[in-house]
């Protein structure tokens, strides 16, 4: 059974990329650009592993955070956020939130798959 | 001597008395001389307790009881020499509350009861009448004396038109000096001088007819001791129960009688004058009895037998053809008599005019509005009409009684009735807990006793009470008897009455002061009366102007300044009609200077200073200067400290504002760069994803390979415009941007924009409202970056103009060699509190990447507009978003090189 793999990003070309090179690599993805959507659906249908951008539109990447640790099916769902800012204030934010792994962008695409693999497992 | 030349004498005497107290009136109402207002003008006034009845009556009094006369002189000594400290207490209080009369001073202390007031008016008045009366009888029988002793007497027979006459006279006296003006503190000075002038009158005329009787008719005061052992009548004998009684009754007459009141309280100035008179005052009661005695007892010898006693003073030296002498003694014993329905009529009309009139004056007219001005005059008017009133009822008692001998009592039964004020003066006096109720039921138990058992009585039987009355008792009840009251037989009327009214008046005081509770503002009066000399400070008012102008004005100086102390003296001195700067030292002039130096160092501080300088010297003026001084220096000092201290709290908060500023640019700061790192980062992220999805080469479509390059295309273009934007930015905030500056119709920059912007979100089709004729229009600017600015407006309402039909009405105006262009489009506008933020960098309202920007349009907007020499602001209210945009018409180059004031951009750097 293929692993599911749910990257929430606003950016499309940055979602594009991630389901290339994820799908390329044996993961189903699903790309969400909307926070409240993205919660909604994972708590139907927990997916295996969640790729958080933190610069969102209206819910920030935090805010999904702290709603997936609160929910009792996604409590234990690993984390992988990417920011752009790259501050260390946003990792430890991130940090308390209870995030899986935190990486900045740019990334390059092999650490991406590295960590995937890591966190989800093929 | 002939009636016609007594009565000129009379005339003329009473002229010089109105000359006397108009003098005196016009003298104190300028403020000057100070001798009205010593110690011994004082004393004199005190003697208005000599009456006509003291005057002729003590010489009949000793004829028929010896020394018992006496007891009327030691009471008053006793209480000038003993108990001057009530006195001094109720002078104090009296003038310290500006208390008007004995009613007003009891009415003020159990609360300001005028239920207290009425009351002892009404016994004031009835036991004040009836002396009145025995003054005009004294003074009509003495002008009858004349008169039957003289040839023509037609005229003189007629007593009832003499006492007319005379309380016509005394009314007119009265109202005149004791009326002239509604002064405050009830003094009336020409009538205390015009008063003292007759007691120094009445004395020399009673030792003149002394020394006459001693020296001419005796041979020598060992001659007339000799007479008087040989004369000694069985009804001479002391007896000592009645001589207790009268001495406690006159020392309680000296201080209730209403006149004694008004003398010795109302119309005293100085506490100090007190201390004189509580040794000149029995002096002269001495010297005015020394000679009664003698006269008596020459008279009980020299005149024919069953003369009136009473005349002696001046039936004697008739007698013994000394018309001089007899004329002097008339004299003495007019002034004894007038003086005192003067000061009585005075008091009395105060009270009744105060308490009864006035009142119901008042409540009568409730309704209406009374300016002060209306209340002086209605207040002088009914003080004016009390009098008449007052010499009116003294006229008819007069006329009714017939000059019976029950007149002659009277003296001693009014003292009875004024001493039932007693117990409630010396509780207002000396206890705290006296109450109001307590002192009304007191009063109106004695005052009813005293009615009762020697008021009514001394009509005689069957007057106003029966025989059977007076016999058996009211209602038959024996131990009602007026003059056996409760069975009590063994006093004489008068000590009887004494006796019941004063201890009945005290219990019921006393009783009634227990079990009532005083209210609020009886306890404050009683705390106020009771602990007069615990508080500081005389009296508030300045009535002893001691010191000169010169000293006042460097003190005032030193205080209010050079400059406004010496323009307040010179404008009061203007207000006195004087000329420069040294006004006559008024108590009216002290009084606006207190309440002026008072605006500088405090009420309390300015009275005593004033005190000092004014009153009493203690402190030398120059101690007082140096006081001045050193407190202006303080004043000053601490007015240099309140400036520097609040420099020091100016600067503080401009420091704080600062630094409010500086950490708002740092945390700014610290912003700008997170957002420049995300701006960059994310295109970067896509490039460098898919330029080594790319390098891996492997698994992709021809399609997929070409779409990824234009990936990474498009995000170099936009990497590059956010470089772009940013240097832009920096140029355009540094004033560094070089324009190109040139002639341009502003219709075809807006329809250029219109063009340019189409391509956003070129699916949205909007409505454009234009008017042709403003547009037209040739300007000189930089045509390029001012169709960057219309572009970015067209742009970001394609963008964030939510309206299913989306509009934009662009209008043009001229406005003072500036051009407005005004974009307006349909949609919701920007929320009230982000309008503040929009032109602010990276600030898009939503974080929303739709717009597609870096949030740095509005800010470069803004530099731009700055540069071209206008601005750009939003304009709230309009129904969407309406961004105004303002330039020159023409930009000269001078224009554009400088950026307007108050435009300052916040520097990052």
């Amino acid at each position: 059974m293929e692993k599911r793999i749910l990257v929430i990003e606003d950016e499309p070309n940055i979602s594009e990329a991630l389901r290339f090179i994820l799908s390329r690599n044996g993961w189903q993805v699903d790309v969400s650009a909307d926070g409240h959507a993205a919660i909604e659906t994972m708590r139907k249908d927990p997916p295996d592993l969640l790729i958080l951008d933190v610069m969102l539109p209206g819910l920030s990447g935090f805010d999904v955070l702290r709603s997936v640790r609160e929910v009792e099916c996604t409590r234990d769902l690993p984390v992988l956020m990417l920011t752009a800012k790259g501050q260390g204030a946003d990792r430890a934010e991130a940090e308390r939130l209870g995030v899986t792994r935190f990486m900045t962008k740019p990334f390059a695409n092999a650490e991406v798959i590295a960590a995937v693999q890591d966190l989800a497992g093929t | 001597m002939s009636f016609n030349l007594l009565v000129l004498t009379c005339i003329a005497y009473v002229i010089l008395l109105f000359a006397v107290a108009s003098a005196a009136e016009r003298s104190a109402a300028e403020g000057r001389a100070k001798w009205l207002r010593s110690p011994l003008i004082y004393t004199l006034s005190l003697s208005v307790y000599c009456t006509a009845w003291t005057f002729y009556g003590a010489v009949g009094y000793a004829a028929r009881s010896g020394l018992e006369f006496m007891t009327i002189y030691l009471g008053p000594t006793l209480v000038f020499v003993g108990w001057w400290v009530i006195l001094r207490k109720l002078v104090r209080i009296g003038r310290e509350n500006r208390v008007t009369s004995i009613a007003d001073m009891i009415s003020a202390r159990y609360g300001k009861s005028n239920l207290l007031g009425v009351i002892v008016t009404l016994l004031c008045i009835s036991a004040g009448t009836p002396y009145i009366a025995l003054q005009l009888q004294s003074i009509a029988q003495s002008f009858t004396v004349f008169a039957t002793d003289s040839v023509g007497t037609g005229l003189a027979a007629d007593r009832n038109f003499i006492a007319f006459w005379v309380a016509a006279g005394l009314a007119l006296f009265t109202i005149a000096f004791g009326t002239r003006n509604l002064d405050v503190n009830e003094q009336h000075p020409g009538v205390v001088t015009a008063i003292a002038v007759e007691a120094v009158v009445k004395l020399l005329a009673l030792i003149a007819v002394g020394v006459f009787a001693v020296w001419f008719v005796a041979s020598g005061p060992a001659d007339i001791l000799a007479r008087i052992d040989a004369q000694a009548l069985p009804e001479w004998h002391i007896q000592p129960g009645r001589w207790t009684g009268l001495i406690l009754l006159s020392a309680i007459a000296i201080i209730c009688l209403p006149r004694m009141f008004q003398v010795t309280v109302v119309e005293n100035t100085d506490d100090q004058h007190l201390a004189t008179a509580s040794w000149a005052f029995p002096l002269y009661l001495f010297l005015i009895s020394l000679f009664v005695l003698p006269i008596a007892v020459v008279g009980l010898e020299v005149m024919p037998t069953g003369t009136n006693p009473d005349m002696f003073v001046l039936t004697l030296p008739l007698h013994l053809g000394q018309d001089g002498l007899a004329l002097l003694s008339f004299l003495g014993g007019f002034s004894a008599a007038t003086s005192m329905v003067i000061v009585a009529s005075l008091a009395l009309a105060t009270m009744v005019s105060n308490h009864i009139v006035v009142p119901l004056w008042l409540k009568a007219r409730a309704v209406q509005n009374l300016d002060t001005g209306d209340m002086r005059v209605l207040v002088l008017s009914v003080r004016r009409l009390s009098i008449v009133l007052v010499l009116c009822f003294g006229y008819i008692y007069y006329v009714i009684s017939g000059g019976s001998a029950a007149l002659a009592a009277i003296g001693l039964i009014a003292f009875v009735g004024v001493a039932q004020i007693m117990p409630a003066l010396l509780g207002a006096l000396f206890w705290r807990g006296a109450s109001r109720t307590g002192a009304a039921i007191g009063l109106t138990i004695g005052s009813l006793l005293w009615f009762y058992t020697l008021f009514l009585p001394s009509f005689g039987p069957d007057v106003i009470l029966s025989a059977r009355v007076m016999e058996q008792g009211l209602f038959g009840l024996s131990w009602l008897r007026p003059y056996s009251l409760f069975g009590l037989t063994a006093l004489d009327p008068l000590l009887h009455s004494l006796f019941w009214s004063l201890l009945l008046n005290a219990l019921a005081f006393c009783v009634g002061s227990f079990v009532s509770f005083p209210s609020p503002i009886e306890r404050v009066q009683g705390a106020l009366f009771v602990d007069i000399f615990d508080r500081p400070g005389p009296a508030r008012s300045w009535t002893h102007p001691a010191a000169e102008a010169e000293d006042l004005l460097p003190m005032a100086q030193r205080i209010l300044g050079q400059s406004e102390g010496q323009s307040f003296f010179r404008v009061q001195a203007e207000l006195q009609g004087k000329q420069g700067y040294l006004p006559d030292i008024t108590p009216e002039f002290l009084e606006a200077l207190e309440l002026k130096l008072s605006g500088s160092v405090g009420a309390a501080t300015a009275h005593a200073m004033l005190a000092q300088t004014v009153g009493t010297a203690v402190v030398s003026v120059e101690d007082l200067m140096a006081v001045a001084s050193e407190t202006a220096q303080i004043m000053e000092y601490s007015a240099q400290l309140e400036a520097k201290s609040e420099e020091l709290s100016r600067t503080a908060r401009k420091l704080r504002d600062a630094n409010e500023m500086l950490q708002k640019l740092s945390v700014q700061k610290d912003a700008f760069l997170s957002q420049i790192s995300h701006e960059l980062r994310t295109p970067m992220t896509s490039i460098r994803a898919f330029s080594e999805i790319l390098m891996d080469g492997e698994g992709m479509s021809d399609e997929e390979q070409h779409h990824f390059a234009q990936i990474i295309h498009d995000e170099s273009i936009r990497l590059t415009r956010l470089l772009d934007d940013l240097l832009d930015l920096s140029v355009l905030e540094h004033g560094q941007v070089q324009l190109n500056i040139g002639p341009a119709l502003l219709r075809d920059l807006i329809d250029k924009s219109i063009t340019a912007s189409n391509s956003v979100q070129a699916e949205r089709k909007f409505r454009f409202t234009r008017s042709r004729d403003p547009e037209t229009i040739e300007i000189v600017t930089d045509a390029g970056r001012l169709t960057q600015v219309f572009i970015n407006i067209l742009s970001n309402a394609r963008k964030y103009c939510i309206s299913d039909d989306p509009q934009m009405k662009i209008s043009v105006r001229r406005r003072d060699g500036m051009i407005e262009v005004d974009f307006t489009d349909n949609g919701e506008g920007i929320p009230r509190d982000k309008q503040a933020l929009i032109f602010e960098k990276f600030s898009r309202l939503t974080d929303s990447m739709q717009a597609g920007g870096a949030g740095l349009g509005l800010a470069i907007c803004r530099e731009i507009m700055h540069n071209l020499g206008g601005d750009i602001t939003y304009v709230p209210g309009q129904g969407g978003a309406c961004f105004r945009v303002s330039f020159p018409l023409e930009l000269s180059p001078r224009e554009a090189s400088q950026k307007p004031l108050g435009k300052e951009t916040e520097a990052v750097e």
